[in-house]
């Protein structure tokens, strides 16, 4: 199966060719041949996936396949980063829906950004993410990971800052860029931890189950925490930087200042869900030697996706609503894989997650996309600014349902299957959290048949120029994405996708089932009584929380407290003093030593009078004593 | 004059005699030297210094090695340097006078950088 | 005659060229020509030295020669490369090469700039192939005193007070390297100064750490070492670009390569005893020039303060102790030289157009001078640690090189170190957002040119080699290690 690596090199020389070419070319060139690039990557992904889930499974178990693997750098001892291609089933599962999401997206921008300046680079900067997250999935080992994780860190930044001359978008890219960063810093402190006790960076023996590996850790404690259990936790900082768990999640929301398709393909399906992909490569790892870690993983997970749904409640720009969305629905994924245990019925929680990421995917894809053909109509992100769209938008309008139903688990749509699997999972491992998680999909619902209702229902606004529905570029992107969005749920995924790699089908739990039904419904039909028509109900909610919604409605002031943090102790607490001691402490220590000399000098200089006699008595002096030393010592 | 001479050459004269002789005009020349105002009295005083080291010289050579010449080889060599020395000084100290008007040692400083202070 | 005196040759060729010539076309013909010479050299001494090995030639130094210089003292015009060397002296020609380009129209006197400039050249170049301590004194001191001159005449802003500052503090670092060198000549019977005949031999402790100490500390100030890094921000924001390119680019490697050379190599158990100290200097380093490069609003001095981060990481990684660190910190001279390079020749070119260096008062310079801008920004990328460019590789296997050694202050420095990418890649990302992003602050920046074809070759060729060592680390690591192996075991305990 080496043809795989055409999958990786295809997008990189797309980069390498739109981003030479840069203004030499025409903009439909430019679009054209990024779009043609990614067919072809996505029919080899497509046909990669058929070609491994038909021939890989030995025995009831899918094996891993490297068909590729070249010692990129190798180290004195035995470690050695490697570059290969890893075919696994969640692996092969992530090229489908990158390539697909990536694909969609090409397509959509044609219409979508025609006419931006910058046309070509835009195209090439998708080339090089596109390239950066595939390699990312593919990565036989951590190193590589690393590697193709800062570069998706870059494209992302590149991405967002696209529209260079808003200060906004500067910010906010920057914003993303330092705050990745700094998880990465924990995942590269947890990689060289873990280095150090297994000397290797391989996936494959990492996950081999062999205790050997992990040997020269055991015992080995710090703080209370065995060293292992810091590795891994590390390493989770790191994906949880890149998928937003709190505290990290700052960047998430600001990123909304890129371009809109790059929202839906970074920011919604692929990237971020980059940190639950690294989970769930080290699950056998986390979930048999730092289980603790697992079930903080869980914690957090949840933490954050109640934390988030609360805040998305309270948005009224549509694109910060579907990013807090997305922070949201990536802690379930979080909460299903730290619930999970290894294998079989006790592995439902995994293979929930990595279900909810590909449906997930999907659907938020499809409702960014959605929110992009709104926006190109609007001329605008805020809600106040829309309402009564479903007349002028009909596709856009459809799809856009198929998307809010989806994300509410309702029944037979595919956002159903999946959450029901990560909530029976945590029902399994604690009934609390089970409570919390259907809370948090009741939320969800709220949340999204909000933003659905306002967009398309609602008071119509008086708009300057009637809105249109969106050219065919950007609506068959749509309805392709609702067409997953809508059946992705009944792929059974069990059989492809699980801990151990063995098949798996899960009884469905009808009460679970019928009750998260309920629980939607019950969301559902509350937005629609509060912002169906345009009532005073809203604002009297808001009112009567107060206190809680305004916390709500500023993000728990947590990018202030940030704001102060990196302000007040990281520029005025460490830089500008320490700026300060090098220029005058330092410096001024070097130039007090030319001062002393310089006086010291002067000083001197007072002996020397000029005065031929004065000279002659010292001489004479000098010499006599001499004469007396020499005569009598 | 002939018994002087007679007894120089056979020794009665002692030695040190020349060189008590030899050793006031050294140090009268060096307290010439440290005292005098006047360059000219300085330069005779760096005279009587050379002269007293000649003394020296002729004397060591006709008491210690008697069978030698060096010493008063070197004693004329001292006399014609000297000489020399003193022409270029005297022509030294006229120009100073011409400048300054004077030939005081004190006032010859013109060497010695002027009070300043220097920006590091 | 050794052939690796060629290069020292050519430098001193062009200066006597340069002498002739009487208008500006026929000086940049000379440079261009001069400089050009030496980088093919450069490659054509990678390649023989490359068939060389592969032919099973296993000498420690290859196309050795020793001409005796002054018998009484044993002191030798020696030369000869090992794989270090050989990247030492390609990386060199590369600056060379493009620093000439860089000044193509440089204002004044371009006769006695490009005279001064070949100077130094050959000093730099002598040093990374003498093998004799005191002809590498000798060519250290060379490229020394030409710097007064071109930061004194050349530079702008306080270029008296930098220029003397640099040199004297340079000169301090060489009066302490010739003391060590002294000692270690005297202490080792004065026999030789040939430092692969001196590697075998030992000299007794404490004499070994007093002169480790000196040496190390001598190097460090020429490496920019803290708290001895005081004349690189002055110096650097003086000098005129090609000479800021020249002083962080070989200089500031001319020191530490030394320290690994001579101080390491030659005094091991001076070094395992005091490796300690200058472990928690050069940490502290890392982290510490990088704060201080977030509070600078002057480009050269935010650049001039990541050199002393960058730095800081070779010195850190030179006192692990073991193959890979080593191999990273020499991936980190060569990175660090090309990456600080390329930034300061962007900062040079901004800076001849806008003629303000302080980041506030530029701002959206993309949009007028894209060029420019791609460079600036790859250069930023690559300097943060970038994977794809030399950064990363560099500093990986600095940190992966580190944290395998099983001392725990080694491993707790490392992590220390490490937080220096967050901090590096805060002003790096601050400084292209205020300067190439944004809103324009002056309208009249909108009529600025481009890059020239000149400033166009030099961004190429600086690139093309950040991205070479970026994507193929394994050759240079393998040319590195090539010289290390009859080294490190002396070193390993």
């Amino acid at each position: 199966m080496q043809y795989t690596l055409l999958i990786l090199l295809l997008p990189l020389l797309s980069f390498v060719v739109l981003g030479l070419m840069d203004t030499k070319w025409k903009a439909r060139v430019a679009g054209s041949v990024g779009t043609l690039v990614l067919s072809v990557v996505a029919a080899l992904s497509y046909y990669t996936a058929w070609a491994y889930f038909s021939t890989a499974n030995v025995g009831g178990i899918y094996q891993k396949i490297v068909p590729l693997q070249t010692v990129w750098m190798q180290f004195s001892g035995q470690l050695h980063i490697d570059l290969g291609i890893l075919l696994d089933p969640i692996s092969v599962m992530m090229l489908v829906v990158i390539s697909t999401v990536s694909l969609m997206v090409h397509i959509y921008s044609l219409a979508y950004m025609k006419g931006e300046k910058g046309f070509e680079r835009y195209y090439a900067f998708l080339s090089l993410f596109t390239f950066s997250m595939l390699g990312l999935v593919v990565a036989t080992n951590i190193f590589q990971m690393y590697i193709f994780w800062e570069l998706v860190g870059v494209s992302s930044y590149l991405l967002i800052g696209f529209y260079y001359t808003k200060p906004e978008a500067v910010a906010a890219s920057k914003k993303a860029f330092i705050v990745t960063r700094f998880a990465d810093l924990g995942f590269l402190i947890g990689i060289l931890i873990l280095s150090f006790y297994t000397q290797t960076f391989d996936f494959g023996v990492l996950n081999s189950g062999n205790a050997g590996i992990f040997a020269s850790a055991s015992g080995v404690t710090f703080m209370g925490a065995s060293v292992l259990s810091w590795a891994m936790a590390l390493i989770f900082i790191g994906g949880a930087g890149k998928s937003a768990m709190f505290p990290l999640h700052i960047w998430l929301p600001d990123a909304m200042e890129g371009p809109t398709p790059v929202s839906a393909l970074i920011h919604a399906a692929t990237m971020v869900v980059a940190g639950v992909y690294l989970v769930a490569r080290l699950f056998p790892v986390y979930v048999t030697y730092t289980p603790d870690v697992l079930h903080g993983i869980a914690y957090v997970g949840a933490f954050t996706s109640l934390f988030a749904a609360v805040i998305a409640c309270t948005q009224t720009d549509i694109k910060r609503v579907l990013a807090f969305s997305t922070i949201s629905q990536i802690g379930y994924m979080m909460v299903g894989l730290g619930v999970s245990g290894y294998g079989g019925h006790e592995g439902t929680g995994y293979m929930a997650s990595m279900f909810h990421l590909f449906t997930h995917a999907m659907f938020k894809a499809l409702l960014f996309l959605g929110a992009g053909s709104v926006i190109h109509a609007v001329h605008s992100n805020e809600m106040q600014k829309m309402g009564g769209l479903r007349k002028y938008m009909p596709v856009t309008h459809l799809v856009f349902l198929i998307g809010c139903l989806a994300i509410a688990g309702i029944f037979p749509l595919s956002g159903f299957f999946s959450k029901d699997e990560i909530l029976a999972a945590t029902y399994m491992y604690s009934t609390g959290l089970g409570i919390g998680m259907s809370f948090i999909a009741g939320l969800t619902a709220f949340y999204m048949f909000r933003l659905y209702f306002n967009i398309f229902w609602g008071k119509e606004n008086s708009y300057e120029h009637s809105p249109h529905e969106s050219p065919l570029a950007m609506t068959i992107p749509l309805v392709v994405l609702a067409f997953f969005s809508f059946f992705g749920g009944l792929i059974p995924f069990g059989k492809f996708v699980t801990s151990d790699g063995a098949a798996y089908t899960g009884e469905t739990n009808y009460v679970l089932a019928i009750v998260s039904v309920l629980i939607g419904i019950t969301g559902i039909l509350l937005a629609a009584a509060m912002y169906r028509k345009k009532t005073m109900l809203p604002d009297r909610v808001s009112q009567s929380l107060g206190f809680i919604y305004q916390l709500a409605r500023n993000k728990f002031y947590v990018d202030e407290l940030y704001l102060f943090i990196t302000k007040n102790v990281f520029f005025k607490g460490m830089a500008s003093p320490v700026s300060w001691y090098d220029r005058h402490v330092v410096n001024g220590s070097v130039n007090g030593l030319a001062v002393v000399t310089q006086w010291v000098s002067v000083k001197i200089k007072g002996i020397q009078t000029g005065k031929v006699q004065q000279y002659a008595w010292v001489f004479l002096l000098g010499t006599l004593l001499m004469a007396f030393l020499i005569l009598f010592l | 004059m002939g018994s002087i001479l007679e007894n120089f050459t056979s020794g009665i004269i002692p030695m040190e005699a020349y060189i008590f002789v030899s050793f006031i005009m050294f140090f009268s020349g060096i307290y010439g030297f440290l005292s005098r105002k006047s360059l000219l009295m300085v330069l005779i005083s760096i005279e009587l210094i050379l002269n007293s080291a000649d003394i020296n010289f002729a004397v060591f050579n006709r008491y210690l090695y008697p069978e030698h010449f060096e010493g008063f080889f070197f004693a004329m060599f001292t006399i014609a340097i000297s000489a020399c020395e003193t022409a270029v000084a005297i022509a030294i100290v006229i120009n100073i006078y011409r400048n300054l008007n004077n030939v005081e040692v004190d006032s010859l400083d013109e060497l010695k950088e002027p009070e300043a202070s220097d920006e590091k | 005659m050794s052939p690796l005196l060629i290069f020292v040759l050519i430098p001193l060729l062009m200066m006597i060229a340069l002498f002739f010539t009487n208008n500006r076309k026929q000086v940049n013909l000379i440079s261009l020509s001069g400089s050009l010479l030496l980088l093919l050299s450069a490659i054509a001494l990678v390649v023989l030295f490359w068939r060389e090995r592969t032919a099973g030639n296993t000498a420690q130094m290859l196309f050795a020669a020793d001409t005796v210089w002054y018998r009484e003292f044993n002191i030798h015009i020696a030369t000869g490369v090992d794989g270090i060397s050989v990247l030492m002296v390609l990386l060199s020609a590369i600056i060379v090469f493009t620093a000439s380009l860089v000044s193509w129209r440089i204002e004044s006197m371009p006769k006695e700039f490009y005279t001064w400039f070949s100077f130094l050249a050959a000093g730099a170049f002598g040093f990374f192939i003498s093998i004799d301590l005191f002809t590498m004194f000798f060519f250290l001191e060379m490229s020394v005193v030409p710097k007064f001159l071109l930061i004194g005449v050349w530079g702008s802003g306080r270029k008296d007070y930098s220029a003397m500052k640099l040199v004297l503090m340079l000169m301090g670092g060489s009066v302490l390297v010739l003391t060590g060198i002294l000692g270690i000549y005297y202490l080792t019977g004065a026999e030789t100064l040939n430092i692969v005949e001196l590697a075998h031999k030992n000299i007794e402790q404490p004499a070994q750490s007093i002169l480790f100490a000196l040496l190390f500390t001598g190097f460090g100030i020429i490496g920019a070492l803290f708290p001895f890094h005081v004349w690189v921000p002055d110096g650097h924001s003086s000098a005129p670009t090609s000479v800021s390119m020249f002083l962080s680019g070989i200089s500031m490697k001319l020191g530490a390569y030394g320290a690994f050379r001579v101080a390491i190599c030659l005094l091991p158990e001076g070094a395992h005893q005091l490796a300690w100290i200058f472990l928690i200097l050069s940490g502290f380093s890392v982290v510490y020039g990088a704060f201080a490069a977030l509070g600078q609003s002057d480009l050269k001095y935010i650049n001039a303060y990541a050199s002393i981060s960058h730095c800081g990481l070779m010195f850190f990684a030179f006192l692990i102790f073991n193959e890979t660190a080593l191999t990273g910190a020499f991936l980190q001279m060569i990175s660090h030289g090309l990456i600080t390079a390329l930034f300061f020749a962007c900062i040079g070119m901004i800076y001849s157009r806008t003629h303000t260096r302080l980041v506030s008062e530029m701002g959206g310079l993309m949009k007028v001078m894209p060029f420019i801008g791609v460079g600036f920004i790859i250069a930023g990328l690559a300097s943060l640690g970038l994977p794809g460019f030399s950064g990363f590789v560099a500093e990986m296997t600095i940190f992966i090189g580190a944290f395998q050694n099983s001392g725990e202050l080694q491993r707790w420095f490392t992590i220390f170190a490490t937080a220096s990418i967050v901090i590096t890649a805060v002003y790096i990302l601050r400084v292209v957002g205020k300067v190439l992003y944004g809103k324009q602050e002056h309208q009249a920046y909108d009529s600025l040119a481009d890059a020239y074809w000149w400033e166009r070759v030099t961004m190429i060729t600086l690139i093309a080699a950040v991205v070479l060592v970026g994507t193929m680390p394994s050759w240079f690591s393998n040319m590195i290690q090539d010289g290390l192996a009859p080294l490190v075991a002396g070193l390993v305990k």
